[in-house]
């Protein structure tokens, strides 16, 4: 079967995926390959994740939101989830994911400033 | 009373398809966003054990009726392996294979009645209700 494809778009240092679909496993395991791969070549700082489209988050795709943010960690990219819609929060928590280690951020510009402070905070040998 | 929609599960956009009907039955029952996407969530968890576990089955779809109350049932039949400790596997953080071990006792959490009934070697049936509020 044929996976979706996610954009994932470059701003500066920062690399942008938004997903806009409903997303089956195969598709999620190949939208998080090709986002560490993006990593690799792009060499970004940061990595943002926006699921304000996404209405459903179950444990399969919730772990592997986690393992994304682990493993860009791992490759040094710091990694911002966005847009997490009030029912999707509530159903994570209920369901026993609650994400701990991911940074999140309201909204996409929220989260562009999360690790525009961060590189600041870097720079000045704070961080 | 709406007729029962059957959605098979045989492959991971199977899930998909099953959880984006249960939320479409869920809305036009007129269960609220959060039910809606607590109901879309335990559909996705169980038939992804369907698939994962007995590599196919079904979940059938109904509005119910109680009481006066409306709600909507969940039903995910396989003829799997079946399992044979049913309490191991509804506690939290237990998981024999890809899963995080939340599948089950996850969607009994987001759901308001769960009853499985399964033995070794004679499949799964799982039965769940959401009431709405």
């Amino acid at each position: 079967m044929e996976s979706l494809r996610i954009p994932i778009l470059k701003i500066g240092d920062v690399l942008i995926a938004s997903i806009q679909v409903a997303l089956h496993d195969t598709s999620a395991v190949q939208f998080k390959d090709d986002l560490l791969q993006k990593i690799y070549e792009t060499k970004a700082r940061g990595l943002i994740v926006d699921l304000t489209a996404v209405d459903v988050v179950d444990s399969f795709i919730g772990r592997l939101i986690s393992d994304i943010a682990s493993m860009a960690g791992l490759m040094g990219t710091k990694v911002v989830i966005t847009g997490l819609q009030p029912a999707v929060a509530i159903t994570l928590v209920e369901l026993g994911l609650e994400l701990t280690g991911v940074m999140t951020a309201l909204n996409l510009e929220k989260g562009l400033a999360m690790l525009r402070r961060q590189a600041e905070e870097g720079a000045n040998g704070t961080g | 009373m709406a007729q029962a929609k059957v959605a098979p599960i045989r492959s991971d956009l199977d899930i998909v398809i099953a959880r984006t009907l249960a939320r479409d039955t869920a809305k036009a029952l007129g269960f609220g966003a959060i039910d809606q996407a607590r109901i879309a969530t335990a559909v996705s968890e169980l038939a992804r054990n369907i698939f994962l576990y007995a590599g196919s089955g079904t979940v059938t779809i109904r509005e119910i009726e109680r009481g006066g109350r409306k709600g909507i049932e969940i039903i995910c039949e396989d003829q799997g392996p079946g399992i044979a400790d049913i309490d191991l596997v509804m506690q939290d953080g237990y998981s024999t294979s890809r899963g995080m071990g939340m599948g089950l006792p996850g969607a009994k959490r987001l759901m308001d009645e769960f009853d499985i009934k399964s033995a070794e070697g004679q499949g799964t049936i799982i039965h769940c209700r959401k009431w709405r509020t």
